[in-house]
């Protein structure tokens, strides 16, 4: 599976997914600066996580408009997979690519800790290696991860199944005390209507080793390999 | 001519920011502040002299960056 990561002035974590993604698929990502304007011919593109442009605006709005995204839509309306971590999901909001937007934490403060997800749908190219109902213990590392839309768009994202994980209890049960950021619905990740945009605030390349605490985001990048390989 | 646009949030979208500065001005000893909600103002300049064109091109410009409508309003002037 060749991957193409795509790298903003700001963005810190595209090392760290492309070590993970290189940890279950054996092949190194090529890094795509945000200034150029065609993303090579790929199976996967990666938005990782990272304070593009100083979260200037909003955050992932500048990046959202930066010269590779238009090619980014392009290659994602026609088919391309896309993942998007932490600014990588508030910038594939900003674009328009999911619903939603990702507002400031409701604490106000930066939460940077372990945190449980839930996975509500197992059935998608992101999340195949896990069962639904699993529960997978990951980081955030963010500022603005609080997930707002409309009731008319959540309602549509629950009855669709594309509410892929929601902040839990390390039992699975979704509660208040359980959402670092006050995400509506305790979301933390959803799909796009076609299943191949998948946007979430918590990091899984960070939870695919031992010593990082935690190996349990590692089934993500196991999902797409696998995924990749029945299609 | 400038445009000065104003950023607001939506009603109904939560505003930890806004809800913050009301207990700070209430640590003032400030009192009778009920709600506060804060945005944001941009000042553009723009080189357009034909004010329904300017308006026009403020307008895009709000819709396709300075606000994110699932959110925030805008509103503007512009002045000469």
């Amino acid at each position: 599976m060749r991957a193409c990561v795509i790298v903003f002035p700001g963005t810190n974590r595209e090392r760290d997914i492309a070590e993970a993604i290189e940890g279950v698929s054996g092949q190194p990502s090529r890094m795509i600066w945000h200034g150029d304007t065609e993303v090579p011919k790929c199976d996967l593109i990666v938005l990782p996580g990272g304070f593009s442009y100083g979260d200037y605006l909003r955050t992932g709005a500048m990046a959202a408009h930066s010269p590779i995204m238009r090619d980014v839509v392009a290659k994602a309306k026609a088919g391309t997979p896309v993942l998007g971590v932490c600014n990588g999901f508030q910038t594939l909001c900003e674009a328009g690519l999911l619903p939603g937007i990702l507002l400031r934490n409701a604490s106000l403060k930066f939460v940077c800790k372990d945190v449980h997800l839930r996975v509500d749908n197992a059935a998608t190219l992101y999340t195949n290696r896990y069962r639904t109902g699993d529960v997978a213990q990951v980081i955030v590392a963010h500022g603005d991860g609080n997930y707002f839309a409309d009731a008319a768009a959540l309602d549509e994202l629950e009855a669709e199944n594309r509410v892929v994980f929601r902040y839990a209890t390390p039992a699975g049960e979704v509660t208040q005390a359980a959402n670092p950021n006050g995400s509506q619905r305790n979301i933390a990740g959803i799909i796009d209507k076609r299943g191949r945009i998948l946007g979430m605030m918590p990091h899984p390349e960070n939870a695919c080793e031992t010593t990082l605490g935690s190996t349990q985001g590692r089934p993500l990048f196991e999902s797409i390999v696998a995924g990749m390989a029945a299609a | 001519m400038k445009a000065h646009i104003k950023i607001t949030l939506k009603n109904g979208v939560l505003d930890p920011q806004g809800k913050a500065i009301q207990g700070a001005l209430g640590h003032l000893g400030i009192s009778g502040v009920g709600d506060v909600r804060q945005g944001k103002f941009i000042e553009v300049e723009l080189a357009e002299t034909d004010e329904a064109k300017a308006r026009a091109t403020v307008e895009k410009m709000c819709r396709e960056l300075l606000a994110n409508m699932v959110i925030e309003n805008y509103a503007f002037e512009l002045v000469r």
